[in-house]
């Protein structure tokens, strides 16, 4: 059976234990540009559009940890719940494509693809989400995003897993994503930025896009801020430390140079991205 | 409408390089049950609504989700329909422009009769997939404000109007259900 539609996340393993060399399909978004391009051939494809259990979005008992699942869409990214908890999650799901795309591809999707310029994916970062896959066994395994992603468009999925959810962690926080592009809709992100200013634990998290091989934190940058914030008042006493705050951000890109832009102007962008954050946050 | 393997040109990207690739599955268009006999199983939705279902409605340009030509519904959700593994779709409800509620004298849907009445389409190329997404705006939304309008849009590309008619008649679209003319 070269397309498997399982309508339930047992018969997804099912399908996945019986032709382990499967393709998933989530929107489509990523693969079927390939696939029409003559690109890839699938030999088979286990679609996930119609699986009911991973298209549920619920809050941990202790209201710590927000659990997405897979399928959830771009378009349910930008409506409550997701949208009123994570506000940098639904900026970057709203920062994709068209409403054409953002009803189709999910956050399963650009997690399982790993695209550098997955934008979803700094905010996972920022957030520091954690990767939840079950195995044709159904063996649950819980992923944090730095091991998760490991390379271009590689992660740490094994082939007999599925990914099922995402947990992000619910936070009393101010958070944005950021993106630069060639044009203000419909792009393919440049640079991407994901801010979060964490006022429960004092803490301050960037994430970064397309400026490395995976998603990146800004460790210096972040324990930097930190001491340059006025937690209590919730200000930046020293506008000066904007443009630090940026300089330090910058300094943690790994940017290369492709054919959608270059190292140096990626650089720059995220230092005025992480600079423009800092000032809508705090 | 050729709904055998043979529409497929010999140099089609879309030709499969193995045989045991042909699969018949039945999908839903506009109501009625289709059968798509043998098709490749990396086919989209697109390719098969134009190719082996002769619903050439959906339009094909970019082949890669960014113009929106190929704009439908599946179960009530606008997609383009080059992005959708058409047989992955099986029992889903796929609506295209052909089937949308159409006046019996005129033929053609409110938003179709505005996009005439205000001049809307010159090539005309991208209209039905503009067509679908304004009737996919005004059944969720009655009242859109202009930015609405514009976001619901968006994913349309236009190389020839520049978009000045099209809000007009999406405007007419909106004040003529409001009045109660024809849905």
């Amino acid at each position: 059976m070269p397309v498997a539609t399982p309508r339930s996340l047992e018969a997804a393993l099912s399908a996945l234990k019986a032709a382990p060399e499967s393709q998933f399909l989530a929107g489509g978004t990523d693969f079927m540009v390939e696939v029409n391009a003559g690109h890839r051939r699938p030999g088979s494809v286990i679609a996930l559009s119609r699986v009911p259990e991973l298209r549920t979005i619920t809050t941990s008992i202790d209201s710590s940890t927000m659990r997405i699942g897979a399928g959830v869409t771009y378009a349910d990214f930008a409506r409550p719940p997701i949208a009123d908890a994570h506000p940098a999650l639904a900026a970057s799901a709203r920062s994709v494509g068209s409403p054409q795309i953002r009803n189709a591809g999910t956050i399963g999707g650009n997690v399982g693809t790993a695209s550098p310029a997955g934008d979803t994916l700094p905010v996972l970062a920022a957030l520091d989400a954690t990767i939840e896959l079950m195995s044709v066994d159904g063996a649950v395994r819980m992923v944090p995003w730095r091991e998760f992603f490991v390379g271009v468009k590689r992660t740490s999925r094994r082939p007999d897993e599925l990914i099922t959810a995402v947990h992000v962690p619910l936070l009393d926080s101010h958070q944005d994503y950021l993106k630069v592009g060639t044009r203000n809709a419909m792009v393919i992100s440049v640079a991407g930025l994901a801010l979060v200013v964490d006022f429960g634990g004092r803490n301050v998290r960037v994430g970064l896009g397309s400026v490395g091989p995976v998603p990146l934190r800004c460790e210096e940058a972040e324990r930097w801020v930190v001491d340059h914030i006025d937690w209590d008042a919730r200000t930046v006493p020293d506008p000066r430390s904007y443009e630090t705050f940026g300089a330090l951000v910058a300094e943690a890109a790994k940017p290369i140079t492709d054919h959608r832009s270059t190292a140096e102007y990626r650089r720059h962008a995220v230092g005025v991205m992480a600079q423009r954050a800092l000032m809508r946050l705090v | 409408m050729n709904d055998s393997t043979s529409s497929v040109a010999p140099d089609s990207p879309l030709l499969p390089d193995f045989a045991d690739e042909l699969v018949g599955y039945t999908l839903t268009v506009n109501g009625s049950t289709r059968d798509v006999e043998a098709g490749w199983a990396g086919e989209s939705l697109m390719y098969v609504l134009r190719e082996r279902l002769g619903l050439a409605g959906a339009k094909n340009a970019c082949e890669q989700g960014e113009c929106g030509s190929c704009s439908v519904l599946v179960d009530d959700d606008l997609v383009c329909s080059c992005l959708v593994l058409a047989a992955s779709v099986t029992g889903q409800q796929i609506t295209t422009v052909e089937g949308l509620l159409a006046d019996p004298v005129t033929g053609m849907s409110d938003v179709q009769a505005a996009f005439v009445s205000e001049g809307a389409v010159q090539c005309g190329f991208c209209t039905p997939g503009l067509i679908v997404s304004v009737h996919d705006l005004l059944e969720q939304n009655a009242t859109p404000s202009e930015l609405e309008i514009r976001e619901a849009i968006s994913g349309n590309l236009c190389r020839c109007t520049g978009y000045g008619r099209i809000f007009e008649a999406v405007n007419v679209a909106i004040r003529n259900r409001a009045s109660g003319g024809a849905a």
